[in-house]
């Protein structure tokens, strides 16, 4: 896989100042090498990123492109990269490394930490909240506002900004971890002596067992631990894989006849048949599938596979016992693929047994519901091996929009828009007269013709005429220009003083957030909801004081303006303060009605 | 086609697309007070002023009648270069026998409205093959010199020139000739950054036209021109004509009511219930505000 190893160029420093040695870094799960280009300086590190506690790095567009890694017992390696985006795949990796460590490897201890109430943040998480702030000044106003406040709690503020989050996320490459791709095969470990096998089981393994494998993983589900121990049922299924890779179909049989728990693991999984029936019918028979040289290993011996179905044929009572290895091969990959899909601690083999049967009942549900899926896939089949010369027209997807009259959408702004350019409306009503169609034309036409014979009359307009308009142009021009607010393109808040200006939009942003955080918590239906409205409510009353220095703060002739900016404002919030009231007395109210009634 | 990906503007040449109201049932009312010859009068000086502020300068003349639209001018043409006025009177004189044909009508009471919608549409698509076929565009605007109330039936494909010009970066000027302010034309001009003006004195149209409408976009930032008083977008309700800040508003067709109803009287879509419980909390209501120029 690309991702197992990262190799790059970089300078060991000791410390920030230090020149630095050159040298290539070399990177993998277990551990980092630094080799220096000069073979006779001596820095040559090999450490295990088991006792690398964590990672510091400078901030893209800084000086130095740097990546620090801490050791657990202190000390640290600082390495300097020749461009961040080195620095960043670097940073990534460790950071994964780091991450399997602690996760992988304390897996135990972390169970035993207190079910999560304070949703535990993973260090991706913070940091793309982290960044999201510092990208943003304004929100980093508000996050210090609000959360350091402490009017809204720090998962509060991002709940509403879910997507900002998401977006952030999207941006950086996120990979899903993938389950190890190697295929548990039976190895057994015979010292050669006695008959003793011995195989190797690790929770790993276990998992990636009973995703490939829904007939095993039911089975210990119904044995373990009533029938058997836990230790019991996996001797039985290496038993079982021994079996298989002894490649004896008859002696598999026999020993299944005798021991019908034994039977469950030899004998053909009826549920990854079904399911497999399931997905043949699902396939999208229009997906191209072009060959490449990668199809081209027909001329290897068994597909250059060791593990290769017996070729004999056989009596059909021993039919349920043939296993092909292909299919292993496709199931495998499939769950490969699909990566760790359940997030249950690995150490409890039950736990990953259950938690994998309900997401395959999930799916199958999620199946049954999308019946529709068939449809769509017959529709496109039809669609896409479409003979065009023998189909009519397909309906168009969108209903066409009938509007009936659009006379009302003309009705509906043109009063105030009327109004606003101080036209009374029926004092300038034209007066109602009747035309003929053919005397309008015809007037229309001999002034055409007149002028095209005669000529424009000269002059065109006289002076004085000129002179009045020009005149009335240049004062209503004037009137208008001094007139705050009414040019398009120049804004009131372009012509207050910055400090003014900014600390209006900057409560415009606050009041919004307080009130989305307000609006959205009711009904309230939970005591928590209840105690976040009030520190909202306190929180809000804060701003009315504020709102008012504002307006006073500036000079007169802003004020009228100021104080038409902030109305709004102080609109919404009242009829949040409203709402509020009313809540509380309704509140009071029902339980009022309740204390008389138990009376 | 090309596609108008990068323009390059030649800062001082205009191409100027004048959209004049050919409604006979209008100018028929309008003899009073701003006779059609006077009108032509003093547009036809203005036209060739225009070709004489910039020799690059094209002008495009659109009739919007009251059955139909047609170019009736273009400067462009090679045919055009000697005889301008007797060319374009002799095409209007043409497009009113057209437009008579089409006259469905035999008599029409008070003013009548004109195309003004399809001379929008026929303007902005002569804008967009500009663009599409010259290297250096000339700066384009759209002139109304329109008199006929607006036609409450165009208000949707009005509503859509009016964005498309202001996509295309196309100001829409307006001098409005009737007796009516044109909320149109005042929209129009409002969102595409255009001048909205309605002369007070007919007799001198010519210079009202000279001293706004002349002006190129880019001697405009350095200029005062007219402007209206802000715009009051505040909508009535569809079914009772109050006006209101805050109402529901269809999701299908963007018809506005003042209290929430089962069924779109515009449209026709259903409504289903809004969701809620509680009565004083109304989340699908919207507030417009009324936007102070
Ligand atoms: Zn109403
Ligand atoms: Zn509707």
């Amino acid at each position: 896989m690309s991702d197992k190893h990262v190799i790059k160029r970089a300078k060991y420093k000791s410390s920030t100042k230090d020149p630095g040695v050159p040298g290539v870094l070399k990177l993998s799960i277990e551990r980092f090498i630094f080799m220096p280009n000069d073979q006779k300086s001596g820095v040559k590190l090999n450490v295990e990123f088991k006792i690398v506690k964590g990672h510091k790095f400078t901030k893209e567009g800084s000086k130095q492109a740097l990546l620090n890694l801490t050791q657990e017992q202190g000390g640290n390696y600082i390495f300097e990269f020749d461009s961040f985006t080195d620095r960043d795949v670097c940073r990534e990796f460790v950071a994964r490394a780091i991450a399997f460590y602690t996760e992988g490897g304390k897996a135990v201890p972390e169970r035993t930490a207190p079910p999560v109430t304070n949703e535990q943040l993973s260090s991706i998480e913070t940091e793309c909240r982290i960044k999201l702030l510092q990208e943003n000044s304004e929100l980093q106003t508000l996050h210090k506002q609000f959360v350091f406040g402490g009017i809204l709690t720090d998962d509060e503020f991002w709940a509403t900004r879910k997507k900002l989050l998401d977006q952030n996320d999207s941006r950086r490459p996120k990979q899903r971890l993938a389950l190890k791709n190697e295929m548990w095969s039976v190895k057994p470990l015979s010292d050669g002596q006695s008959n003793r096998v011995t195989f190797n089981l690790t929770p790993e393994l276990i998992h990636q067992i009973f995703a490939e494998k829904p007939a095993v993983r039911q089975a210990y589900l119904k044995f373990v631990p009533h029938k058997m121990t836990d230790m019991e049922f996996w001797t039985k299924y290496s038993r079982a894989q021994y079996l298989h890779s002894t490649r004896n179909v008859v002696a598999a049989a026999a020993e299944a006849a005798e021991d019908e728990e034994l039977a469950v693991f030899l004998k053909r999984d009826d549920m990854l048949a079904n399911e497999a029936r399931r997905k043949i019918r699902r396939v999208d028979p229009t997906v191209d599938i072009e060959a490449d040289e990668g199809d081209d290993y027909t001329h290897l011996p068994d597909h250059g596979l060791v593990r290769d179905e017996a070729k004999d044929v056989l009596d059909s009572q021993y039919e349920p016992y043939r296993r092909s290895f292909s299919q292993d091969l496709n199931q495998h990959s499939a769950v490969v693929l699909q990566g760790r899909v359940v997030d249950v601690g690995l150490s409890d083999p039950r736990g990953v047994a259950e938690a994998l049967t309900r997401k395959k009942q999930a799916e199958l549900s999620d199946d049954k519901l999308n019946t529709n899926f068939e449809k769509e896939l017959s529709n496109r089949i039809s669609r896409s091996a479409e003979l065009e010369d023998l189909r009519g027209p397909r309906d168009p997807a969108v209903a066409p929009l009938s509007i009936k009259d659009p006379k009302d959408y003309f009705d509906s702004q043109q009063a105030n828009a009327l109004k606003a350019l101080g036209d009374t409306g029926s004092a300038a009503k034209p007066l109602i007269s009747s035309a003929s169609a053919g005397q309008a034309y015809d007037s229309l036409r001999n002034v055409i013709i007149d002028i095209n014979e005669m000529g424009l009359t000269e002059p065109i307009m006289n002076q004085e005429v000129s002179l009045k308009v020009l005149n009335g142009l240049t004062q209503s021009i004037s009137s208008t220009k001094f007139h705050l607010g009414n040019s398009s393109n120049d804004s009131i808040l372009d012509m207050l003083p910055k400090v003014t200006k900014e600390e209006l939009l900057h409560h415009w942003t606050s009041v919004q957030e307080l009130l989305k955080h307000f609006w959205s918590s009711y009904p309230l239906t939970t005591k928590y909801l209840y105690n976040k409205v009030t520190r909202l409510k306190d929180a809000m009353s804060q701003v009315y004081p504020k709102l008012q220095e504002i307006k006073e703060s500036v000079q007169s002739d802003f004020r009228h303006q100021v104080s038409l900016l902030v109305h709004p404002m102080l609109q919404a919030l009242d009829a949040a303060f409203a709402h509020y009231d009313a809540d509380v007395q309704r509140r009071s109210a029902k339980s009022g009605e309740k204390r008389n009634g138990f009376m | 086609m090309t596609p108008v990906s990068s323009k390059l503007y030649a800062d001082d040449v205009s191409l100027l697309m004048v959209l004049i109201d050919t409604n006979p049932f209008f100018w028929n009312s309008a003899q009073s007070t701003l006779p059609f010859s006077k009108f032509l009068t003093h547009v036809l000086a203005f036209l060739n002023s225009i070709l004489l502020l910039n020799q690059m300068n094209q002008v495009v003349v659109i009739a919007a009648g009251y059955n139909s639209c047609g170019y009736i001018f273009d400067s462009s043409d090679p045919q055009n270069q000697n005889k301008r006025a007797e060319d374009l009177l002799h095409k209007l004189e043409e497009f009113v026998d057209n437009d008579q044909e089409l006259c469905r009508e035999e008599s029409v009471d008070g003013p009548g409205f004109s195309l003004l919608s399809g001379s929008l549409s026929m303007a902005l698509c002569y804008i967009q093959r500009v663009f599409r076929t010259v290297p250096l565009h000339p700066q384009p605007r759209i002139l109304c010199l329109h008199g006929s109330p607006d036609g409450p039936g165009q208000y949707v494909a009005i509503m859509n020139s009016i964005f498309s010009a202001q996509r295309s970066m196309v100001p829409i000027d307006s001098c409005v000739l009737g007796a009516q302010h044109s909320a149109f034309l005042q929209q129009a001009s409002y969102i595409t950054g255009g001048v909205y003006l309605k002369p007070q004195i007919f007799d001198g149209l010519f210079q009202y036209l000279s001293t706004v409408f002349a002006t190129d976009l880019h001697s405009r930032c350095f200029l005062q021109l007219p402007k209206p008083a802000g715009v009051d977008f505040r909508a009535s309700c569809f079914c009772h004509k109050n006006t209101i800040d805050m109402g529901y508003i269809c999701s299908v067709c963007l018809s506005i009511f003042c209290k929430h109803q089962k069924k779109c009287s515009t449209c026709g879509s259903v409504f289903g219930q809004a969701q809620t419980q509680n009565s004083s909390t109304t989340p699908d209501r919207k507030m417009k505000m009324p936007v102070d120029g």
